[in-house]
């Protein structure tokens, strides 16, 4: 707890593993925190076809140590299936905690299938395994299925490591969203447009994204459902239309018009039917999202300087939840309910924050001056944000303890409005 | 001929400018045939895209489409009194045309908030103008928030060229700016 181990490294995985792939638009990581009490886990290499073997292992453990709750025990080249006897002195000895054994091998019709065992080593047990048919081509999505085994049975978390995360690149006067891995590989595009996209948001199924682009030469609001490509305009009304947030049940949108003056907020159905006004002021309201119990936290300067607020999610009298200094915005609900991240200015510099929502007390977790878009990992445990670097937008993702930090960033473009999608469903 | 002689009086000009004045005389054969010097006119008197000259011809008051706003103000400062006044006046007279108002920021801050700061920009432009006749019909106020900065700089220089709101026409027939 006293002092925070530091970890420079840059892991450049799809270099190695998919050089085919576009490696111009994947996102690099690199790891400059980590937890104090980490889990010493080893991946043993796992059996069959040495070379799909190792995607597999490969991505288990970067995933792992990505997570800074995991320190990884090299195997020392040991190659153990999942019903292998494991000799659990040598493990211990070796100071693995946890030990990961399994293989892979080709399926009746055709596809992949990986086995994995997992034991603790100081309990001398098996504490699960599991198998997961894959096709050749993603066998990184079988060792992010592990992964989130693995650190669900030693940290008794949800992991993280099968979902996905969407961000806007802006590069060469172009604007992409694209979709990618939580470790930002396998990066596919899902817009493409000469005018800017800001606020995506997942709908809570993981199909379809809303977000604001202004090909219109204006704000509209759009849904996009990924699979088929297919958009709909869900709002475009006189006026500006903006900061779409999905109700917890996916059924509706709260918006931000501003068709009667200024930026109010709305709530409309998911195909953009309905259109409510939900909020009430003379001001701005701006930037909903809901909590867990359905409610909305959003952003208003009734008060005379942007403050964060919280109403029922049909509406009616807001509370106030930031006291602490003249410019506290976008609020983002845990997906536990438990916490609030935000961004607060201090000093003219923009930060990340985070209030414990029990006691109200407000932690800032970067020392950082251009913070942006903070959005959730749906356990909760960390915090993507929008942030810059020598002048160049990139991603960081931080711990909700402000701990553990990543940077993600990519080599031709600025990166920014990150949005990490639901649990893999 | 006269072609294959450019490049060579090209050539020459630069090879031999770099301390005594150019001789304007040398390309006089050449520009004679360019269009320097040429204003094309568009029949019935309207712009490439078909709105009428005197919203575009630069000696025109309308073609002064930008109102700059002070930090953290939201308000039409006096000096761009006169300027709403002729656009409501166009307005007033076109009916048929219609005004796009778009508000800007500068880049600090959330984007989404940005957006509803540079919507009170781009509404207080439009009171003006409702106020001095225009209708609700003819005009609609919306914001690009920080996203569309007419200067890409980090300073405060850029930043107040980026307070802004444009307005752009759009004429009966549907072509215009927007």
């Amino acid at each position: 707890m006293t002092h925070m181990p530091t970890v420079f490294r840059r892991i450049l995985l799809v270099l190695a593993l998919f050089a085919a792939a576009v490696a111009h638009a994947q996102l690099s990581i690199e790891i400059t925190g980590a937890g104090a009490n980490r889990i010493p886990v080893a991946i043993a290499e796992f059996a069959g076809d040495q070379a799909a073997a190792r995607i597999i292992t490969a991505t288990v453990r970067a995933d792992l140590e990505r997570s800074g709750l995991f320190r990884m025990v090299d195997p020392g080249g040991t190659t153990l299936d999942e019903n292998a006897q494991v000799n659990f002195g040598d493990w211990k000895g070796r100071g693995a905690d946890a030990l990961a054994t399994g293989s892979l091998a080709r399926s009746a019709d055709g596809r992949m299938e990986a086995r994995f065992r997992l034991y603790d080593t100081q309990k001398q047990v098996a504490l699960g395994g599991a198998a997961y048919l894959t096709g050749n081509d993603q066998l990184r999505a079988a060792g992010h299925r592990i992964a989130d085994y693995i650190y669900e049975k030693l940290t008794g978390e949800k992991g993280v490591f099968s979902t996905r995360i969407a961000y806007v690149v802006k590069s060469g006067g172009q604007f992409r969203l694209q979709i990618a891995d939580a470790d930002g590989q396998g990066a596919v595009t899902a817009l493409n447009s000469p005018e800017p996209i800001i606020s995506p948001v997942w709908s809570p199924d993981g199909r379809r994204i809303a977000y604001v682009s202004f090909e219109k030469k204006k704000p509209v609001v759009y849904v996009h459902h990924l699979a088929s490509g297919q958009r709909q305009v869900v709002a475009n009304f006189k006026g500006s239309n903006s900061a779409p947030a999905w109700s917890p049940d996916g059924r509706r949108l709260a918006i931000v018009l501003s068709k009667d003056g200024n930026s109010q907020i709305y709530g409309v159905n998911a195909d953009g039917t309905g259109a409510q006004r939900l909020s009430q002021s003379s001001g701005i309201d701006t930037e909903p999202r809901f909590g867990p119990d359905g409610s909305i936290y959003f952003t208003s300067d009734r008060g005379g300087s942007p403050q964060i607020y919280r109403m029922s999610g049909s509406g009616g009298d807001p509370q106030r939840v930031s006291f602490e200094g003249s410019y506290n915005v976008s609020p983002r609900p845990s997906p536990d309910g438990k916490s609030l991240a935000f961004i607060s200015r201090r000093d003219g510099r923009f930060q990340l924050a985070v209030m414990d929502l029990a006691s109200r007390q407000v932690q800032v977790l970067t020392d950082s001056n251009k913070d942006e878009s903070p959005s959730f990992a749906p356990n909760s445990r960390m915090i993507l944000i929008a942030t810059e670097t020598g002048g160049r937008g990139v991603l960081s993702a931080v711990s909700s303890d402000g701990r553990i930090k990543q940077r993600l960033s990519i080599a031709a473009g600025d990166v920014r409005e990150p949005a990490w999608g639901p649990f893999n469903q | 001929m006269n072609k294959l002689l450019i490049p060579a009086l090209l050539a020459a000009l630069v090879a031999g400018c770099s301390s005594t004045p150019v001789d304007e005389t040398a390309g006089a054969p050449v520009e004679s045939r360019s269009g320097a010097g040429v204003t094309p006119v568009t029949a019935g008197g309207l712009d490439s895209r078909g709105l009428p000259k005197e919203l575009t011809d630069p000696k025109s008051v309308l073609s002064r489409r930008s109102i700059y706003f002070d930090l953290d103000k939201y308000e039409v400062k006096d000096e761009y009194r006169d300027l709403v006044a002729a656009h409501a006046k166009y307005l007033v007279a076109n009916r048929g045309f219609k005004m796009l108002i778009q508000g800007n920021t500068d880049e600090r801050g959330s984007r989404e908030y940005n957006l509803s700061l540079g919507q009170k920009r781009s509404e207080a432009v439009k009171r003006s103008l409702v106020l001095l006749g225009a209708t609700e019909d003819q005009v609609e106020s919306v914001s690009l928030g920080e996203e569309k900065p007419k200067n890409p700089g980090r300073d405060e220089a850029a930043w107040s060229e980026n307070r802004r709101a444009d307005m752009l026409y759009k004429a009966p027939d549907g072509r215009g700016e927007f």
